[in-house]
């Protein structure tokens, strides 16, 4: 039985235990400061949606999120910007070292973003939500409040195609479970099965995390911040600004439709059989979500019940036979635990931790899944393009994609960690020129090997290999944000 | 590994000379006009590190004032065979650009005897970890083509007859062997182990253990007294892990992620006293004893994306310097390290000071996650200039390469291990 403190949903912004998906209209709006005070007066006082549960769900909600660059362009004294995260205050367009390693290169360089970019960083982030027909008038109303002390750098809408991304997949079926009552005890101890739930620290700052440990955020003189903000928990003589708050990333990430199907149609020299089966192994389930790996019949903490979509491991296809190490949902969250499987007992143990054991140490290329989980809470954007447009059609015509956002508590290790380690990597799993099939930029590595493969190993043979993938997804804009608790909005918006 | 003090005044003009070596920020250009790494062709990995004593201050929560040291240069080079006959080779063939770059050190007049100022300065290191004892640069560079040329060669469709897996082995085989007939590939045998080595070797196997045999009952009289000590001193050591300053982060992100692989080297002062002193000499000992016996085959207990990593005593056992090469990206190399070796971690580096609050040295520390990743930053210093000669591999694919090979060689294999064999391609 924990003893932890219940959390305070009243303080903590509804998109951290929400996806809003009854409000099926948004629109993200990205500003700029240009009257610090006018800005400050609309921050303090506007109504931020919570993560209270409200039946039946209001019309409206509006999310609140800062750049490091917003912050100090509100007036927010440096010592408390630079208490954040370092990857937060860097932010996620201005540095080459980053750009490297998120794949932010070639066609996805930060200069070619339409925002994002250096000297193009947003302020602030607001994230609007509606329920079906009340979106332009909540937009028409936030825009006009706002207009004070803001400029909107850019309006980001969203569209609703019923749970499919545009590439034809159904989206958003892996989420971490938050552990919102606290079971878990705050320690830091070996777990050696996958479970989908997961300790609240990983995505609120201010409570323990998978280690047990808490994760760098301001902690401010009580004397500065008084009452309005909460005590930290783990410095009970200090204030806690993070507490109750995520960092969020923004990505708006277009997708190239009809490049993806016609070069898979290409592949499959028209049979479209062969052109599902290609499609699937590139994303790891069938479009209607069915993951590869087979009938999903494990039982796993915090992650439904057997035949869930969401319920299996790949503990069962370690070599890939099902469904492909490099397909993007194994990519993506690999689904295993602290130590790779195998016997019961002591000795069992001891040989897998010294590295003695040769067949676990052949599946123990990938880290522990646990540290490296994303709450995703992304909308797509443009007009869905059918499988029978793509393939008739030379390119569309409008822009379509998808505006991925994420939650966690630790930028590095949760997002830029799966981007770069995971997705992006050239080596995942031991692969050898290949990254993400379906997010890769197919930018040649340093020594020139080429890294648009794809392969699809096979128990008969030598793997099946795509090779000359294009690239499917281009970046044009992103950004690192802190949405911030209740209260620590309120104070971020009158603090100097 | 040469490591020498910097002469007064002369760092400035170093760190240009160094910077000048370099084709892209920390990139050693493989030909570079002072010292050309490419002609070595028995050199996997080179560095040049500047070394300075910014974090002496820290002996200060001991309540020891530190001595100020001169900043260092350190010279540190992987390589095949006796370093002693690769250090004279670089001598040879790249002496005036080495005598440039050490006329900036201490003691180094102009016409000097390069090579013995070099083997006077010339430090062996207390503990080396090597991925794979005697893989050469050649034998990992003609693996490389190999398996480059077998995987556009291999058919990629179901094999179904019995015996037909065999049998496209054997082609592949047969076909090999005319490319290298043709001189289109090549493989050079494996060298043997030099005599000396294997009984050096032989001798370490049988030494450390023997000198634990005989203390061993010194060790049981002493344990409970060891373990009074050690603890008291982990509940009172103190915690020095303070957030390293942007600019420093910035200069060491500015030259990682050229490559597959990364360079690490941090430095850092041996917590003050006898005690940690030798736990550390120990437990470094025993360290390399178990690289070079036990962890030689591609893995360091569950880590296998370390090339090669050394540890070095500097300034009468004061300090601790560590050098790694590593696959990947900083934060997945640390993460890999908390995950799956932060025990192994605990057990050298809490000798060090301010590292993050152990229990019983292995328990706690680098498991402290934040503490643990400010402190490692903090203790990094940028390497100037380094070198790896086979841009673009990771040991995945060079373990991948050898079994390639070796199963090519193999005069007959069963249809499982030809399958096998052939979905390495």
């Amino acid at each position: 039985m924990s003893t932890a403190l219940p959390v305070e949903f009243s303080d903590i912004q509804g998109l951290v235990r929400f996806g809003y998906k009854h409000h099926t209209e948004a629109s993200f709006l990205l500003l700029r400061v240009r009257d610090r005070d006018a800005a400050r007066r609309w921050l303090g006082a506007v109504p931020v949606s919570t993560a209270e549960a409200i039946e039946p769900p209001p019309d409206t909600a509006l999310q609140v999120a800062f750049s490091s660059e917003g912050l100090r362009a509100l007036g927010v004294a440096d010592a408390i910007v630079d208490a954040f995260a370092a990857d937060f205050v860097a932010g996620m367009g201005n540095n080459a070292n980053r750009a490297r390693r998120l794949g932010d290169v070639g066609t996805n360089e930060p200069s070619r973003w339409q925002w994002g970019g250096a000297g193009r960083e947003p302020h602030v982030l607001l994230l609007l939500y509606a329920l079906p027909g009340c979106l332009a008038e909540f937009r028409r109303r936030v825009g006009a409040e706002c207009e004070g002390g803001f400029d909107v750098m850019a309006d980001l809408a969203t569209s609703d195609l019923d749970g499919i991304e545009p590439f034809g997949f159904t989206d958003g079926l892996s989420q971490p479970l938050l552990d919102w009552e606290r079971r878990r005890a705050a320690r830091d101890a070996e777990r050696n099965d996958y479970s989908n739930l997961s300790c609240l620290g990983e995505y609120l700052l201010g409570y323990p995390n998978e280690y047990g440990g808490y994760t760098d955020r301001p902690l401010l003189d009580p004397a500065l911040a008084g009452t309005r903000l909460p005590r930290a928990e783990d410095a009970p003589d200090r204030s806690d600004l993070g507490r109750n708050g995520s960092y969020l990333v923004l990505r708006q990430l277009r997708q190239d439709v009809h490049g993806f199907w016609q070069f898979v149609d290409r592949q499959a020299g028209g049979d479209a059989g062969r052109r599902e089966r290609i499609a699937s192994a590139m994303v790891g389930r069938e479009r209607d979500g069915v993951p590869l790996v087979g009938p999903a019949d494990e039982t796993i903490e915090g992650g439904g019940v057997p035949g869930d979509l969401n319920a299996f491991t790949y503990r069962s296809d370690r070599d890939g036979l099902r469904c492909p190490l490099g397909a993007h949902i194994r990519r993506s969250n690999p689904r295993n635990a602290d130590l790779p499987p195998g016997a019961p007992g002591i000795v069992s143990w001891a040989k897998r931790t010294l590295g003695f054991d040769a067949d676990a140490l052949a599946h123990d290329l990938v880290a522990s899944t646990r540290f490296h989980r994303l709450l995703r809470r992304g909308r797509e954007y443009g007009t869905g393009v059918s499988l029978t447009q793509a393939l008739a059609e030379a390119s569309g015509s409008g822009d379509t994609g998808l505006h991925f956002i994420c939650l966690g508590a630790n930028i590095a290790r949760q997002f830029e960690f799966v981007q770069n380690a995971w997705a992006m990597a050239v080596r995942f799993d031991g692969l050898p020129g290949e990254s993400d099939p379906l997010l890769g930029t197919r930018e040649p590595a340093a020594d020139g090997t080429l890294t648009d493969g794809f392969s699809m190993p096979r128990a008969d043979g030598a793997a099946e290999r795509l090779a000359g993938l294009p690239q499917f997804v281009t970046v044009l804009g992103g950004a690192y944000f802190f949405l911030p608790g209740i209260r620590a909005l309120r104070f971020l918006a009158t603090t100097r | 590994m040469v490591v020498a003090p910097v002469a007064a005044g002369q760092e400035p003009a170093l760190r240009a000379l160094l910077h000048s070596m370099n084709a892209e920020p920390g990139m050693a250009d493989p030909r570079n006009g002072v010292v050309a790494f490419a002609q070595f062709d028995r050199l996997h990995f080179a560095r040049l590190a500047l070394l300075d004593d910014a974090l002496q201050a820290d002996l200060r929560v001991h309540g020891v004032e530190p001595k100020r040291l001169a900043t260092c240069l350190a010279f540190i080079g992987d390589c095949d065979g006796p370093a002693d006959e690769v250090l004279a080779d670089l001598a040879q063939r790249a002496g005036p650009g080495l005598a440039r770059i050490f006329a900036h050190c201490e003691g180094f007049a102009g016409g000097a005897d390069l090579l013995a100022w070099m083997r006077a300065h010339d430090r062996s290191t207390a503990a080396s970890f090597v991925n794979w004892v005697g893989r050469s640069v050649r034998q990992i560079r003609e693996e490389s083509a190999l398996q480059r040329a077998l995987a556009a060669r291999v058919p990629r469709r179901p094999v179904a007859a019995p015996g037909e897996a065999e049998r496209l082995r054997r082609e592949l085989g047969a076909w090999v062997a005319a490319e290298v007939g043709a001189g289109r590939l090549t493989l050079t045998p494996a060298a043997p182990t030099p005599f000396g080595w294997q009984l050096a070797k032989l001798a370490n196997l049988v030494a450390v253990p023997l000198v634990g045999i005989v203390a061993l009952p010194l060790l049981v009289i002493a344990a409970p007294l060891f373990a009074v000590l050690l603890r008291t001193r982990e509940a009172r050591d103190p915690e020095l892990c303070p957030r390293p300053p942007s600019a420093d982060l910035d200069a060491l992100l500015e030259l990682e992620d050229r490559d597959i692989t990364n360079q690490y080297t941090a430095i850092g002062a041996v917590k003050p006293g006898l005690f940690r002193r030798w736990l550390l000499t120990v437990l470094l000992v025993l360290t390399n004893f178990a690289c070079r016996q036990i962890f030689t085959r591609g893995y360091l207990a569950r880590v296998q994306t370390i090339h090669f990593a050394h540890w070095l005593f500097l300034d009468d056992k004061s300090r601790v310097l560590f050098v790694s090469n590593y696959d990947g990206s900083h934060q997945g190399y640390m993460d890999d390290f908390i995950n799956k070796v932060g025990w192994g971690l605990n057990l050298l580096f809490s000798n060090g000071v301010g590292w993050p609050r152990t229990r019983w040295l292995i328990f706690g520390g680098s498991r402290i996650e934040q503490s643990f990743k400010y402190y490692q930053r903090r203790h990094q210093v940028p390497t100037q200039v380094w070198y790896k000669a086979y841009p673009g591999l990771a040991l995945v694919e060079m373990k991948r390469n050898q079994r390639i090979r070796r199963g090519l060689e193999q005069a007959a294999m069963s249809d499982d291990q030809a399958l096998a064999w052939l979905r390495l391609l």
